[in-house]
């Protein structure tokens, strides 16, 4: 099994945390990781995208010109990403701002409203874990347990009371994703 | 019991410091390589092991305040990024000069001048030509993995006593940046005062009266003197390179044609071989682990069986003239790379190989 | 006539030099303050018992084969960083005893970030500071300490300080910092001064024991070569010239 993903969105979307928390749950579950942010200025204001490999053998590039799964999270990043998934694979957005919605006929895409789902939820933060438990709905390749165990690892201990919480949006994540595959 | 920790490859160096008993870091914040003294200041070692943790007021002041400490036969290291390490050669040379043994992490990204913070591969020359005067060069060992940077601190260490040499880690800001799963060694007692006494018997640790004191300088007035001792660093040097090169091949047994790439721009190639394989070109990657001292002879054994070899390093082109020294011509040897904080695509390097070698 | 063995006992010693203090011949210029200046520090550390424990660190400038004359451990470092490398030793060692020994062009020039800083960190060090007004080593060069109109083969003319800027008065700048508990202005031109000065040495050598952070001791000196002058007349002309702007005396002490 090998899933290559990248994830991008806004500066401050968590979209480097839920990257570190994916693969934190691949290292939990045996699994082979990588985690390679765009890091610098383009973190600042601008777009935040990270690549997280996960596989049962030794990663190669933890550079990828092409991806498994896309999870995209603004307008900047459907422009720069939707093109890069490959074929057959999958498409995550959160519909929020989106103005141009993806267009491709030979992915799979997903919808998962998080950032309205987590204003009503009242848990603003938990935002990513609710993109993450979409995209978990969608391929479910690390177990929960390993998900929670990853999250432990990933919070300072201070924030652990925030565990659960987290938990219930990755579960919310999952019952609201929806496909919208334009697959004919 | 193994410890797997997910962390960024500058969070691996400071670490693996810590674990491998060093006694001192001396660093100045430059990106993309801050979370190494980041990473030492919020875990207190000096609580532990005793290890001193100094931010210093400039590079200058760090690799100079490395030199103060390995003259004491203490395991000191600093790191940096390009604009830092230029700052810092005046250091290494006199660290070279001195026969002093020290471990210095560059975490490149791309320049001239100031640059940008992205990743490079464009400090090799200044790495392993010697960015100092003089006649001296660097050990430089080249991670490709944050397992790597974790490990090659102390291989670094074990380097630069075994010759009194600076040892260089040349890393970029993919892996100082990038996380991965890295299993931590158990930590290691720092060296004793009696233990740095018998085993570097070289070293400034106040003139006992039962021997002669010691001098740690460079300075030689006398050419003559001057010129035995370069003979001398000479010989070291060749002992270095007969004893000390590490590389690691890839697919190379049936390979028609050879990626010659080092730290992260390997691991991009190695997909990039992956890829080229499926398309069915028969090709293989050698990965030079030291880039001094360089697997010239390996190299020359590959010339022999392939039709070409694509150099591929995030620069204009620096390795690749080690790799057409090393092979004499025999085959066509090309360069491809993105440069400037640019970072090839495992796809590019298919198309560059195809282009520059196998349609051409 | 006695002979002179029967002169030569330990009862009849006046005066001994130091064995802190090597048999090699001094390779400095008639006249100049070095020598003095090395004899006392060897005399401070001799007389503290702390020849195993002390660690000097040389600068680039005539001093820079210091090492040759005094009987402990040394490090000589690249041009104005000696604070950085006695910062490393004393940091690593703390049990040791760490001297700088510097002229003014490595010092209050070139190594001007370091010194302000490991004064300013309160780097539990000894600074030796030998201000001559000039870069004897090379030639007699432009220092930053040298005095509006003294010339040197940089300012033949004489320093120009609408070109040059003025002096530095590097002593007066760094008891301003928090970090530095002694700092001074000797002579070593007098048998007085000499005193003085190994007075001072001790002082900052035992604030070092006592942890109180970053003692610096000036000497302000001739240098007969660059100066030009004989040893006799550049004892004068720094009575009459360098004095004034440099005054002798405490300037910081806490």
């Amino acid at each position: 099994m090998k899933e290559e993903i990248v994830i991008a969105g806004f500066g401050g979307q968590g979209v480097l945390s839920m990257g570190k928390i994916l693969a934190y749950s691949g290292v939990m579950q045996d699994m082979e990781v990588s985690w390679m942010p765009a890091y610098g200025p383009e973190m600042r204001g601008g777009t935040a995208n990270v690549t997280v490999i996960l596989s049962d053998e030794r990663i190669s590039s933890p550079i990828l010109h092409e991806y498994d799964t896309a999870i995209i999270l603004n307008q900047q990043s459907m422009d720069k990403f939707e093109k890069d998934v490959k074929p057959g694979g999958t498409l995550i957005y959160d519909g929020n701002g989106i103005t141009r919605h993806p267009e491709r006929t030979d992915i799979n895409i997903y919808r998962v409203d998080a950032t309205e789902e987590a204003a009503r939820m009242h848990a603003v933060k938990t935002f990513n874990m609710i993109v993450l438990g979409g995209y978990l709905k969608v391929k479910p390749i690390v177990k929960m347990e390993n998900v929670i165990a990853g999250l432990k690892k990933s919070l300072p201990e201070r924030h652990h009371h925030l565990i659960p919480m987290n938990e219930k949006a990755i579960t919310r994540g999952g019952e609201i994703i929806n496909e919208v595959s334009l697959v004919e | 019991m193994r410890e797997l920790k997910l962390m960024k490859g500058n969070e691996a160096i400071a670490e693996a410091a810590i674990r491998a008993g060093v006694d001192g870091y001396f660093g100045y914040p430059i990106t993309p390589q801050s979370e190494v003294m980041e990473t030492l200041m919020a875990e207190k070692p000096w609580e532990t092991t005793g290890m001193v943790v100094l931010q210093a007021e400039s590079e200058i002041a760090s690799i100079n305040m490395v030199y103060g400490g390995a003259g004491c036969g203490k395991r000191v290291m600093t790191s940096s990024s390009s604009p830092g390490v230029s700052l810092m050669q005046e250091g290494l040379t006199y660290l070279a000069g001195a026969e002093l043994p020290c471990v210095v992490v560059n975490v490149v990204r791309g320049g001239p001048g100031l640059g940008t913070i992205q990743p490079a591969q464009s400090d090799y020359f200044q790495t392993v030509k010697g960015g100092g005067h003089g006649d001296y060069k660097l050990i430089t060992l080249a991670p490709a993995s944050v397992q790597e940077m974790a490990d090659f601190v102390e291989t670094a260490f074990d380097l630069a006593f075994k010759y009194r040499n600076p040892v260089m880690i040349l890393s970029d800001g993919v892996i100082g940046q990038m996380m991965e799963k890295v299993e931590l060694k158990e930590f290691k007692p720092r060296w004793t005062a009696d233990y740095i006494e018998q085993n570097h018997p070289w070293a400034t640790t106040g003139k006992k009266k039962d021997r002669a004191k010691n001098i740690i300088t460079s300075v030689q007035l006398e050419a003559s003197v001057q010129e035995a001792f370069n003979h001398k660093l000479q010989n070291k040097y060749q002992q270095v390179e007969e004893n000390e090169v590490l590389f690691e091949e890839t697919m190379c047994d049936d390979a028609e044609y050879l990626v010659v790439a080092y730290g992260s721009s390997a691991r991009i190639c190695q997909k990039s071989v992956e890829l080229a394989r499926e398309k069915g070109i028969k090709v293989g990657m050698l990965r030079p682990i030291t880039l001094y001292p360089f697997p010239t002879r390996q190299l020359q054994e590959r010339a022999k069986q392939v039709k070409g070899i694509l150099s591929v390093e995030m620069s204009a082109g620096q390795m690749v003239e080690d790799v057409k020294l090393a092979v004499e011509c025999k085959v066509p040897v090309e360069h491809y790379g993105r440069f400037g904080g640019s970072v090839h695509s495992p796809g590019e390097v298919v198309e560059a190989l195809e282009q520059k070698l196998i349609g051409g | 006539m006695s002979d002179i063995n029967t002169i030569i006992k330990p009862e009849n010693i006046i005066y001994k030099k130091t064995d802190v203090l090597s048999e090699n011949e001094l390779h400095y210029c008639p006249g100049c303050s070095h020598g003095t200046v090395h004899k006392l520090i060897a005399e401070v550390i001799e007389e503290m018992g702390i020849q195993d424990k002390t660690i000097g660190i040389a600068p680039v400038g005539c001093s820079v084969l210091a090492y040759n004359y005094l009987e402990i451990d040394w490090q000589e470092a690249a041009h104005g960083r000696a604070p950085a490398l006695a910062t490393a030793v004393k940091r690593l060692m703390p049990e040791n005893y760490v001297f700088s020994y510097q002229g003014d062009g490595d010092l209050a020039a070139i190594g001007t970030a370091e010194t302000i800083h490991a004064c300013n960190r309160g780097e539990n060090i000894v600074m030796v500071f030998i201000n001559n007004g000039i870069y004897g080593m090379t030639g007699g060069q432009m220092a930053p300490t040298t005095l509006p109109g003294m010339p040197a083969s940089t300012c033949p003319a004489g320093r120009d300080v609408s070109h040059d800027g003025a002096p530095i008065k590097i002593s007066e700048i760094l008891a301003q910092l928090p970090g530095t508990c002694y700092v001074t202005r000797q002579a070593v031109h007098t048998a007085a001064n000499v005193r003085k000065t190994k007075k001072a040495l001790k002082k900052a050598f035992e604030n070092q024991a006592a942890n109180k952070g970053t003692s610096l001791v000036e000497v302000v000196s001739t240098c007969s070569s660059g100066w030009k002058m004989t040893p006799t007349k550049a004892n004068e002309w720094m009575e009459e010239n360098m004095f004034p702007y440099y005054p002798l005396g405490d300037i910081k002490d806490e």
